[in-house]
């Protein structure tokens, strides 16, 4: 009893002593040797399964640096990257330009994967695919086309036996990176959907009841007939739920996958600015899925703490090019090569006290 | 100072002093204890002034802006920046309504059973069964009601209300088995276990002897089963009230299936939203200064209708308690 009780203590001691002995090269952390640096991230949900997994992954790598990342939202990660209470943000849109003015400094947006925002539906005996067009998609948001036996929808679908039945929406009820992706392609297809909804995270729905979460809109699409909603690619993958192809700019048909997000990404590429914010819904190429996004982690250009910059330029450039191999089997799309380059560039841009990180 | 005034008028005709005041028996450990307790005491109410001062704070920009229209517009758009809250507190007062419709008499028949008519052996299992229902996370009711309640309430039950009740505009609408009647059976639900486990409280505590005395005047089983709920009608109500305030704050479950569309429809099946729900499903990604401002002011107008409700739930209780003659305060 007593030498295990001694060894306890030995053990709480050397614990201790390890703790203070951390703390102590905290606080020295320009120290060349191995620094321990911690990174504090917070943003968008939709990357979090991804971001987890880098973060576990590069943690097996360099076990001195430890990065956090809360997924509170990509308001919530702005907002925090502007109070400067974050080292680094995520959010699935661009920062609006205001936003950028009101940050204390420049603010770069690195790209880090893609996802898509897929139909789902619920339609008995439909068994097939079913084909929308842009436009039918925003009637159908709109309440303008209530039948599922729509001559418009019909007019897709040549050889489905459509039912008569109404049509009931289903749309994602808080605010939501995929509601964001999902408005902005109908508001770039419909000037009316433009003029009467817009664009945003959480708009208001002309019709239609919303479910809380992926798993919300899943819920209510698969147990109710007759019903139609959007949920985020990789979700609806992981569920087996049945997908609509959307017919894109160039007139085809596409079943979202992996590689028509990247499709997508590298079609626009060209109008891409310098800057990478950009939306890539309704992108131009022939084999491009149109209800695409990019989702990008926040820094600012100028970083205050060497040491944390230099672990965060690292880690950026880490993630764009041995974390891509995670994306797809969580179900994300990987960069373009040209993007990637052009991620490279924008992490090289990063300084501190004037000094290029990498 | 008005406290000080207070506990002496609680005191009244034991003198005026403030010896006194805090030490009615001249005990220094007495008056240390008084003195904790009224700071405890001032403590909740310190919390709940500074939570409505900061509620009020930040949602001044929102305030500003709309003005009492906050309150009568029936429009919430975040894209176009235009608020208004009365179809979240429809969707609020209503669910929960419906919530305790259907609650109060299945917790009441619960408690008499439990109190009055079954043998111990059960009354002990059931009463735990019932009480576990409590401790269920309401994020578990949520994904049930999508998953079990919602397509039962579909197929079984609402087909046939439209068809019987058709006539009214409560039972019209297209069925898809989520929307207001929906959320409103979740909460009833939910509220259940707490109703009927205080109410068993309070029919236990009825004594004894008003059992054998109305029995030994001849009363049937169920004119005693009167007797015993008139005299915990204010302990029965206080039950209610503490149910609808569990009703009108919650949030994950009723989310799920309520259909979240801000509207005021007559119908029961039409997706129906409430305030709590807005706020936890805007709040997280909502970025504009007005947004945030107006979610707060929502914040605080839930604040003020369970305030408002809890007062009238109150006076009512109040009126009906002196009209029935029962004993005792309101819990």
């Amino acid at each position: 009893m007593s030498v295990s009780k001694s060894v306890r203590l030995v053990a709480l001691f050397s614990a201790l002593a390890l703790l203070v002995v951390s703390i102590a090269c905290n606080g020295n952390s320009s120290n060349p040797g191995t620094p321990s640096v911690s990174l504090q991230g917070a943003g968008a949900t939709f990357p979090n399964p991804l971001y987890q997994k880098w973060l576990s992954e590069y943690g097996k790598v360099h076990p001195n640096v430890k990065i956090d990342y809360q997924s509170i939202g990509s308001g919530g990660g702005i907002k925090q990257l502007k109070e400067q209470t974050v080292d680094f943000g995520a959010s699935d849109a661009p920062m609006k330009d205001e936003d950028l003015k009101a940050a204390p400094g420049e603010v770069l947006h690195i790209p880090t994967v893609l996802g898509a925002v897929i139909i789902t539906y619920n339609l008995e005996g439909v068994k097939a695919p079913l084909k929308f067009s842009p436009e039918v998609i925003a009637d159908i948001f709109l309440g303008k086309i209530k039948k599922w036996n729509d001559p418009k929808i019909a007019a897709d679908n040549a050889g489905v036996t459509l039912p008569s039945t109404d049509i009931t929406v289903v749309t994602r009820a808080e605010s939501s990176g995929t509601s964001a992706v999902f408005t902005d392609f109908l508001s770039k297809v419909s000037p009316e959907w433009k003029e009467k909804v817009g664009a945003g995270t959480s708009p208001k729905w002309p019709v239609g009841v919303s479910g809380k979460g992926n798993e919300g809109v899943t819920g209510q699409v698969k147990n109710t007939p007759n019903t139609i909603g959007y949920v985020e690619l990789a979700y609806a993958v992981q569920n087996k739920l049945p997908v609509a192809q959307v017919k894109n700019s160039a007139g085809n048909f596409i079943d979202p996958s992996i590689d028509a997000v990247t499709a997508a990404a590298s079609a626009s590429a060209g109008s891409t600015p310098d800057d990478l914010r950009v939306s890539i819904t309704n992108a131009t190429g022939p084999q491009a899925y149109p209800i695409s996004s990019y989702t990008y982690i926040l820094v600012y250009k100028n970083q205050k703490d060497a040491a944390k910059g230099k672990a965060l330029v690292d880690f950026l450039w880490w993630g764009i090019h041995d974390g891509e191999r995670f994306a797809k089997e969580l179900q994300y799309a990987p960069l373009p090569a040209d993007i990637v380059k052009r991620a490279e560039a924008k992490i090289n841009s990063v300084t501190a006290g004037g000094t290029a990180l990498r | 100072m008005s406290w000080a005034t207070d506990t002496r008028a609680g005191l009244a005709g034991q003198g005026s002093t403030w010896r006194r005041v805090l030490s009615p028996t001249g005990n220094t450990g007495d008056a240390v204890f008084r003195v904790l307790m009224l700071l405890v005491a001032l403590l909740m109410i310190g919390i709940v002034l500074a939570m409505v001062a900061a509620l009020t704070a930040d949602s001044m920009t929102s305030i500003r802006q709309f003005g009492f229209h906050f309150l009568t517009g029936q429009n919430w758009d975040p894209i176009k920046g235009e608020f208004g809250a009365l179809a979240f507190v429809y969707g609020t007062i209503a669910s929960s309504l419906i919530a305790l419709l259907i609650s109060v008499p299945f917790s009441l028949g619960i408690a008499i059973f439990l109190v009055e008519q079954a043998p111990h052996y059960i009354a002990r299992p059931v009463g735990f069964l019932v009480e576990l229902l409590a401790a269920i996370p309401s994020v578990v009711y949520g994904l049930w009601g999508i998953f079990v309640l919602a397509p039962v309430l579909r197929q079984y039950v609402e087909p046939p209300l439209a068809a019987v009740f058709g006539w009214l505009p409560l039972f019209r609408g297209t069925i898809t088995g989520i929307g207001l009647l929906t959320g409103g059976i979740i909460l009833a639900i939910m509220v259940t276990p707490i109703v009927s486990a205080v109410v068993r409280d309070v029919l236990a505590a009825v004594p004894g002897s008003q059992r054998e005395a109305a029995l030994a005047l001849g009363a049937t089983k169920w004119e005693m089963i009167r007797v015993v709920l008139v005299n915990g009608a204010p302990g029965i109500a206080g039950a209610v009230i503490l149910g609808l305030g569990r009703a009108l704050g919650e949030t994950m479950a009723v989310t799920m299936v309520i259909g979240n569309r801000p509207q005021i429809s007559l119908s029961l099946f039409e997706p129906s939203y409430t305030i709590a729900s807005a706020i936890a499903n805007e709040f997280t990604e909502a970025t504009g200064d007005l947004h945030l401002s107006a979610l707060v002011e929502l914040g605080l107008i839930l604040f003020l209708v369970t305030f408002v409700v809890n007062g009238i739930a109150r006076v009512l209780v109040w009126n009906v308690t002196r009209k029935t003659g029962g004993v005792g305060r309101a819990a």
